[in-house]
């Protein structure tokens, strides 16, 4: 299991997965805004999402959990 | 039957044309020989397709470039939101006989209420050889927002509305990269001189270093007005630009390895909120009472970043960071884009100023991440040599250019708010240079010294 924090402080725009989709080490998953700069977030590790904790157009940092693979 | 002065290009013949297609069949032949004479004069000709015949090969130039800008932020990704709106406004100013902006400034007088009574008198125009001009739409955006700051300043409230603040807090050592990104200002400085610009002209050349619109805009405005023109389009120029300029010598200035080493954020301690608070009013009280000079810049920035820490006003911040920011940017790149006339642009001085500035921005950049390099010899935490290139005013792009790079070297690399950091003091520090050269050539010139001849 493996957590996908925001990383950094910003506006979540859109989650670009769904639950169950298969991700690759360092594919995009969501996208973020930060001082007018669209910022992909991508995997940290291979897996397949499990669970999406975070909405689109909330603010997050560090400490939010965007979502989680498995 | 009325025929107008054809060589008035603006309204003659079109005066003409018109005259032609009212003409009644009962007219006499004379009248249309006298017609058919003057369409058939080069003159009227000249006029009556001015929008080609007035075109130049600088026309051409121009117009290639604001193209090149277009396609730059459109297609490419680099700084859309300031190159495509500058490109858009160089095409139109670069169009012959739009009168949209009239550029360079010192040549023209507009046509206001006030001044038309003065023509009236027979006092206008001031200037000999100036031509009195209505207001074009542009000249209405350049008077309103660019010849008094105050776009720049209402774009740094959105921009301080923008800014967390923490990351520079919770590692306020990379403010010494801030001071190392100065010394463009200083190198463009020596070369200037060495060139052979006069002193004060030199000093406005130089903070285009510190590649702060804004801040060149004022010291020009304060010790050469001649040069403002060419000093602010390079400027603002160059801040766009930052996106191209400074990844090759980025690039060029490390490894690989150095580019992807990870910054987190976690191993920074958070601060707290009071902290936030405080930031902006203790910078805002201690920069200024150092700078005076600084206050529109910096004042409005920390207002801006008051205003989202506060945490009491969300609806303003709101309005700061989305429709304000938003507006300003639009007008800002626009009416820069359309001071960028041939006329102006391509002169030697120009090139001269622009070629400097070149010179300073890969100065500052190499120098900031050699900067970095150096503190990392030092440093018990290492940090990313990219951000060490964002020690420069171009405010908030120059982070946004470390981010991308360290993205590009390493997906899991995510530098924009460490570089903010540095960004940020790198802003502090250009006003901060800047007020520092207003005192020493203010002290100089109240003891008689001569600044004006090298």
């Amino acid at each position: 299991m493996a957590n996908v924090n925001a990383p950094m402080a910003g506006k979540l725009l859109s989650v670009d997965v769904k639950v169950g989709d298969t991700v690759k080490k360092n594919d995009p998953v969501a996208t973020l805004e930060a001082m007018k700069m669209q910022i992909k977030v991508f995997a940290p590790a291979d897996g397949k999402v499990a669970e999406i904790k975070a909405e689109a157009g909330a603010n997050i940092d560090p400490s939010v959990v965007i979502m989680t693979l498995e | 039957m009325f025929f107008a002065d054809y060589n008035d290009h603006q309204y003659g013949n079109w005066l003409v044309v018109i005259q032609i297609f009212m003409l009644d069949e009962g007219s006499g032949n004379n009248e249309m020989e006298a017609i058919m004479a003057v369409i058939t004069n080069n003159d009227f000709l000249y006029n009556v397709f001015g929008g080609f015949t007035h075109f130049t090969w600088q026309s051409a130039v121009m117009i290639l470039i604001g193209c090149t800008l277009i396609y730059l932020g459109a297609a490419k990704d680099y700084e859309p939101l300031l190159l495509v709106p500058i490109g858009f406004g160089c095409i139109l100013a670069n169009l012959p006989l739009t009168e949209l902006i009239h550029v360079p400034r010192d040549g023209y007088v507009f046509n206001h209420s006030i001044q038309e009574a003065l023509g009236e008198a027979g006092l206008m125009p001031f200037v000999e050889g100036a031509r009195v001009v209505n207001e074009g739409i542009l000249d209405v955006l350049y008077n309103a927002g660019i010849a008094n700051e105050l776009f720049p300043c209402l774009l740094f409230i959105g921009i301080g509305a923008m800014t967390d603040f923490g990351p520079l807090l919770q590692n306020p050592r990379v403010m010494l990269l801030g001071g190392a990104g100065q010394f463009g200002i200083f190198l463009t400085l020596m070369l200037a001189l060495a060139i052979g610009y006069d002193k004060l002209e030199a000093i406005c050349i130089a903070i285009i270093g510190a590649c702060d619109g804004p801040t060149s805009i004022f010291i020009t405005s304060m010790f050469n007005p001649a040069l403002l023109g060419p000093i602010s389009v390079a400027a603002y120029s160059y801040m766009s630009l930052v996106p191209l300029i400074q990844p090759p010598v980025m690039k060029l200035c490390t490894t690989k390895n150095e580019r992807e080493f990870v910054m987190s954020y976690e191993m920074l301690t958070p601060v707290t909120q009071r902290t936030k608070i405080l930031f902006p009013i203790v910078v805002t009280i201690v920069t200024l009472l150092i700078a005076p000079s600084g206050g529109a810049l910096m004042g409005t920035l920390m207002f801006g970043n008051f205003l989202r820490e506060c945490g009491a006003v969300g609806r303003l911040v709101q309005a700061a960071e989305n429709e304000i920011a938003n507006i300003t940017t639009l007008f800002l790149g626009l009416t820069v884009g359309a001071t960028m006339t041939g006329e102006v642009f391509l002169t030697a001085k120009t090139l001269g100023i622009f070629a400097l500035g070149f010179i300073a921005i890969c100065g500052d950049t190499a120098f900031g991440v050699f900067g970095a390099k150096l503190m990392n010899l030092f440093s018990k935490h290492k940090i990313n040599p990219l951000i060490g290139a964002s020690g420069i005013s171009a405010f908030p792009m120059s982070a946004r250019v470390a981010q991308k790079v360290g993205n590009e070297a390493n997906p899991q690399n995510y530098l924009l708010m460490h570089a903010m950091g540095v960004n940020t003091s790198g802003q502090i520090g250009s006003v901060l240079t800047a007020s520092v050269m207003i005192a020493i050539i203010g002290a100089l010139q109240t003891m008689g010294v001569d600044l004006t001849i090298n």
